[in-house]
């Protein structure tokens, strides 16, 4: 393929701190093809297009862009503004979109000179429902954003880069919120517009999509370049090496052996502001010795779901019964105390308290316990001393037990708060997304504390989005859609995506 | 270029230093208007220290000062540390006044050792009912507590106006509206002959200590630090959001009180409408200057009395308006929150972007 | 009952409620501004305060009228930036620089004033605005007399709400406005400034806040007094909540106010002897609370209010 080369980062090296976080990475990106940027979660894949979108400034290295006539030009670092002019588009794994103003607003804004006293709102619009037709992304424009599903919104994100004459697109891991269908959908979009000349640059973590969409693939891990080849000349097996390190080894796991019913939900209505999130009648049941893995696109009534049984939602309707007994005042106190032990979705925001210390963080939970309290007196040693027995037994690294908590790690974060569930024997687990942002060593270690758990007797509800870690971990899997629970009957990856999407068909 | 990043480690140093290197910086700012307004410099600042340390009864009256001060900055502190606004202070000072002459004035003819505490109680009941009214607005209806904590001061001021005018008016008082004087044995006994320095001061030094004691090793301590720091995540981890917002405003509100009873039955005797020269509000930069801490609270107070008192008597030397004492302290407020900023982030130095091209 | 009505249908009272609405209308749109763009501004008392000295001070040292009101601006303007220099770039929390700006100016106004006149007891008066009398129009029954009996800075009140809703609703510049309040990132990822678009933002609703302040020394009154602004900033903070964050609704909300007030001197007079007079003067609290407590259940905060934005950091 002799074709033009229309992007080339050289040599680009940003640190945070003392963490390195992209080491020396340099590549090309030819017109019209769709290059993946694989690699597992912190390897350094958003830091690197974060760098050519301006959006952090790098330590070294530079970014050079073809211009109109051909020619590679130097891209000012650092500066959104100069990335958007070059033609290079971003579409950020979370939307960068204002709910409060329409889908056309979101679109213009920037691009239209913002101290002119009239908007040529005409003329934009033809432009955009030009662009809806060329490339196939439509969706309503007159509307709040906070009414569109998520994929129209990532259709609107794509088509604010093209408003803007993107010749490079960049997506950052644009499938995590679609589902198999949709995702598939996505692609085919991508596929003619780069038959039209854009330049795609896709970053993901997920195989299957890499190796069934793009042309060349680059790998990184721990922020540097490791590999680098076609799609056709690479594998499953190839791929993995590379970004792991060695091959991935498969869970040992010993065959389900349930117990006793541990939690049970009894028609369950639950009402929430967005319909699609509420809960619709739900009957669950997950036994002792059990994980049961809850597969969904996200915002389809999960995170209720979570909420209801971590205490932090009431239902509105309907039975908790938690070994045996029906759970009336429905608090976070209450659930803890029925041995609930929960990990949130958000661990920054309703996992830890970031200014407080290691081993405050670690009593959050059981203050009021007697071993770390005398008549509401703390005792300071006992807790100090139980931190460092458990920072040591989970493996919580960072500046000691007193330091505060938001100065950890991601996967530091979701091992102390392993620590704080599992210590206290729970009965239940529930397990919110746990291994979401974490790199693969902390999200092995968190897989083998669920299963470690589940062959101690406990039952684990695990909502996840990641269909792979589901299937790997669970014994049973229920579909939630629309605020409803389906169970799977197989494993089979194509059939829960359709139970998903919804589509019988 | 230069790049802001958070700062990694502790800098413990900055915790203390920063307030004080504030409060310096705020002193000497205040050469600026001092000069502008044509003042000598040399003998504004001697007579200001003067005004402070030149004498034992300078030294008290700065005591004095600083006491209602320490009940409002603890009443802020331990307010913000839960995070919740009450600048309510100022009414509640009011509250607590007006409930320590309404018990206090001869309705109860009781010895000193049952009216003294009588009348402490009766405050705090006031002042902490006048925040309950907020905070339960707020964990009720969701109104934001800085704007009605804010209406309610003017409302109680005015209501105290109608109780001055009307049922709480002294009929020996010439037409003044001001109370009646609070039976003798009510009133907190003096600490020093010949000067107003009280036994308010010695209640005010030993809750700051009982409250220091308490958020830093106490449940409750734990709780309202863990509400404060992150709602979202301590009610995650079973603790009561609601319950613990409710005992921080209670307990706010009391110690805002208790600075109205302090001044009323330790140094005026009677209630005024122009009890406090806004005691209340003060209070913040107090606590803010404190850091939150109780213990801080106490130095912070003493140093913003000093620049109080030590303004009145430069003010009385030099010819320069007495304002300049609040121009300081809001200086003071203003460069602290700038120094905490330092203190959690460090500016750093970085190429220019230009310069990383080739 | 009778009484009530016949003061509500006569032109005075509604010439007075429009006076009254003045400060309260420019505060109120100073403050949407702000929120607006994310950043809550509690300097807002201050900022009054300092408007409605430096406005008086600078008509008394022969600036003229305009001039006057060209100073309360910058004013406003600057105690505006030192606000938004401190919440926006440096991400500090906008309670306590509010708190303190409005501390600062507060002092910096009072110690002004003592400076520039140390030895009088009543202030100096100035000539102030007068109203406008348009001819013809002013001829108008009941309308006429309410609107042209207004000096122009309650004109530029009104004008000002319609041009503040122009701009929020129909230029581009008022889109960037509205996603920086609700999404920075939205506005970062379109090349647009977030610390522009706040700092910009935090500035002119000062400054606008200010005119408030000026309002009260150069047409409501002719002198400046201590105490004169006696908590109608704060009045403003909770009609923007009352007012949805909408300019149309914030000048109604103001006016409504505006009219409560005009009504209760009113009834004072007829029946003072059976109320306390204090009743009315804390009745303008009373009712900012009740608004603020009926309108917080269903007000949409602007969703980034009070959140910082630190750039490359998300």
């Amino acid at each position: 393929m002799q074709t033009q080369t229309v992007l080339s980062l050289n040599g680009l090296t940003k640190s945070f701190g003392t963490v390195s976080a992209v080491k020396d990475v340099s590549l090309d990106l030819k017109q019209g093809e769709v290059l993946a940027l694989l690699g597992e979660n912190g390897a350094g894949k958003t830091t690197l297009m974060n760098m050519l979108f301006g959006h952090y400034l790098p330590d070294q290295g530079s970014v050079e862009v073809s211009t109109v006539d051909d020619q590679m030009s130097p891209l000012p670092l650092g500066d959104p503004q100069a990335a958007i002019t070059a033609g290079i588009g971003m579409v950020h794994q979370h939307f960068t979109l204002a709910e409060n103003l329409t889908a056309f607003d979101n679109i213009t804004l920037g691009a239209e000179p913002i101290f002119s006293f009239k908007r040529h709102k005409a003329k934009a619009e033809k432009k955009i429902n030009d662009l809806m037709q060329k490339s196939g992304l439509v969706a309503p424009l007159d509307v709040p954003i906070s009414a569109l599903t998520v994929g129209e919104r990532q259709r609107i994100e794509i088509l604010k880069a093209l408003y803007r004459e993107a010749r490079i697109l960049v997506l950052d891991e644009p499938t995590a919120v679609l589902t198999p269908q949709e995702a598939d959908t996505l692609f085919e979009n991508i596929r003619s517009m780069t038959a039209a000349g854009l330049s795609v640059i896709f970053i993901s973590h997920k195989l299957r999509e890499v190796l069934a969409f793009s042309n060349r693939i680059i790998v990184l891990r721990h922020g540097e370049k490791v590999g680098e080849l076609a799609t056709k000349a690479a594998d499953e097996g190839k791929i993995t090496k590379l970004m792991v390190g060695t091959e991935a080894s498969e869970n040992k796991r010993s065959p389900a052996k349930p117990g006793a019913p541990v939690l049970t939900l009894e028609s369950l209505c639950v009402a929430c502001p967005s319909r699609r999130n509420s809960l619709k009648n739900v009957n669950l049941c997950v036994h002792a010795s059990e994980i049961v893995g809850i597969a969904g696109i996200s915002g389809n009534g999960q995170s209720t779901l979570a909420e209801l049984v971590s205490g932090m939602t009431k239902p509105d309707s309907g039975k908790i019964i938690l070994d045996g007994a029906e759970i009336e005042a429905n608090e976070p106190r209450t659930m803890i105390e029925a041995g609930v032990g929960r990990i949130p979705e958000d661990r920054h925001k309703d996992g830890i308290i970031g200014h407080m210390s290691v081993a405050e963080n670690l009593v959050l939970e059981n203050c009021e316990d007697p071993a770390f309290q005398q008549r509401s007196i703390l005792d300071w040693s006992a807790i100090r001393r139980r931190a460092e027995a458990l920072c040591a037994q989970y493996d919580v690294r960072g500046p000691g037990i007193d330091a505060p908590a938001k100065l950890l790690s991601g996967g530091n974060i979701q091992k102390l708060i392993l620590a704080r569930v599992f210590e206290s024997n729970p009965r239940l687990i529930l397990a919110n997304q746990p291994t979401r942002g974490l790199d693969m060593g902390a999200a092995s270690s968190v897989a083998e504390r669920l299963l470690s758990a589940r062959e101690n007797g406990a039952g684990v509800l695990l909502i996840s989005e990641d269909l792979d870690e589901l299937l790997s971990l669970s014994d049973r899997i229920l579909v939630m859609r629309d605020g409803a629970l389906t169970e799977t009957a197989s494993f089979e990856r194509n059939a829960i995506g359709l139970l998903m999407a919804g589509d019988a068909a | 270029m230069i790049r802001i990043e958070p700062r990694t480690d502790g800098a413990r140093h900055l915790t203390y230093g920063i307030p004080i290197l504030s409060a310096m910086i705020a002193l000497a700012l205040a050469a600026i208007p001092l000069v502008l307004s044509g003042a000598p410099l040399g003998q504004a600042y001697y007579e200001l220290f003067k005004g402070v340390f030149g004498s034992r009864f300078a030294f008290s009256e700065m005591l004095t000062r600083a006491t209602p001060l320490i009940f409002t900055g603890l009443a802020a502190a331990i307010a913000f540390r839960a995070r919740l606004w009450n600048i309510g202070a100022e009414g509640q000072l009011y509250l607590g006044a007006l409930a320590a002459v309404s018990v206090g004035t001869g309705v109860f003819d009781l010895p000193a050792y049952m009216l003294i505490p009588l009348i402490l109680f009766s405050g705090c009941f006031a002042g902490a009912l006048g925040m309950a009214v907020p905070a339960y607005f707020k964990t009720r209806f969701g109104a934001d507590e800085v704007v009605t904590t804010l209406l309610l001061n003017f409302i109680i001021l005015i209501f105290v106006q109608f109780m001055l005018e009307g049922p709480l008016k002294d009929p020996m008082g010439l037409g003044w509206p001001q109370s009646s004087p609070i039976l003798d044995q009510g009133m907190l006994p003096k600490l020093m002959e010949r000067m107003r320095i009280h036994w308010g001061f010695v209640i005010a030094i030993v809750i700051a200590l009982v409250a220091q004691f308490m958020l830093s090793r106490s449940t409750w301590g734990f709780r309202l630090r863990a509400v404060g720091e992150n709602a979202s995540a301590a009610r995650h981890a079973g603790i009561k959001v609601r319950y613990t917002l409710m005992s921080a405003a209670l307990i706010s509100g009391a110690l805002a009180g208790l600075a109205g009873v302090s001044e009323v039955a330790g140094l005026k005797g009677y209630l005024t409408s122009d009890l406090s020269p806004g005691f209340g509000y003060t209070g913040i930069v107090v606590a803010m200057l404190a850091g939150l801490s109780p213990a801080g609270v106490v130095v912070a107070a003493l140093f913003i009395a000093s620049v109080f008192v030590g303004a009145d008597s430069m003010s009385r030397a030099v010819g320069v308006s007495s304002y300049l004492a609040d121009l300081v302290v809001s200086t003071a407020l203003l460069c602290v929150l700038l120094g905490g900023f330092l203190a959690r982030f460090k500016v750093v130095r970085v190429k220019s972007a230009r310069s990383l091209q080739p | 009952m009778m009484e009530i009505l016949e003061i509500l249908l006569s032109e005075s009272f509604w010439t007075a409620s429009l006076r009254i609405a003045t400060p309260l209308i420019f505060g109120v749109l100073g403050a949407l501004i702000c929120e607006k763009s994310g950043v809550l501004n509690l300097g807002i008392e201050g900022i009054f305060v300092a408007g409605a000295m430096s406005g008086w001070l600078a008509v008394w040292l022969g600036a003229g009228l305009w001039g006057g009101i060209v100073v309360a601006a910058l004013a406003g303007a600057f105690f505006g930036l030192i606000h938004a220099i401190l919440t926006v770039p440096l991400g500090l929390s906008q309670h306590v620089s509010g708190l303190g700006v409005t501390l600062f100016a507060t002092s910096l106004s009072y110690f002004s004033y003592r400076t520039a006149l140390p030895d009088v007891s009543s202030p100096p008066r100035i000539e102030p605005f007068r109203p406008l009398d348009v001819p013809l129009l002013s001829d108008i029954p009941f309308l006429g007399t309410v609107l042209f009996e207004q000096t122009a800075l309650t004109w530029l009140a009104i004008v000002m709400v319609f041009f503040v809703w122009y701009v929020l609703e129909r230029t581009p510049l008022g889109v960037a406005i509205k996603a920086v309040g609700d999404n920075p990132a939205s506005v970062d990822a379109q090349g647009l400034s977030v610390y522009a678009l706040r700092i910009g933002a935090v500035v002119t609703g000062s400054a606008l806040m200010a005119l408030g302040g000026a309002f009260l020394t150069m047409s409501a009154f002719d002198a400046f007094f201590f105490g004169m602004v006696n908590g109608r900033g704060w009045i403003c903070i909770a009609l923007v909540i009352f007012a949805s964050w909408r300019p149309g609704k914030a000048l109604f909300g103001a006016i409504l106010f505006g009219a409560f007030d005009a009504l209760q001197v009113r009834l004072q007079t007829e029946v003072g002897a059976m109320i306390p007079s204090q009743a009315f003067l804390a009745a303008p609290y009373v009712l900012s609370i009740l608004a603020l407590v009926i309108a917080a259940r269903r007000a949409e905060y602007p969703r980034a209010l009070l959140i910082p934005w630190f750039k490359g950091q998300r």
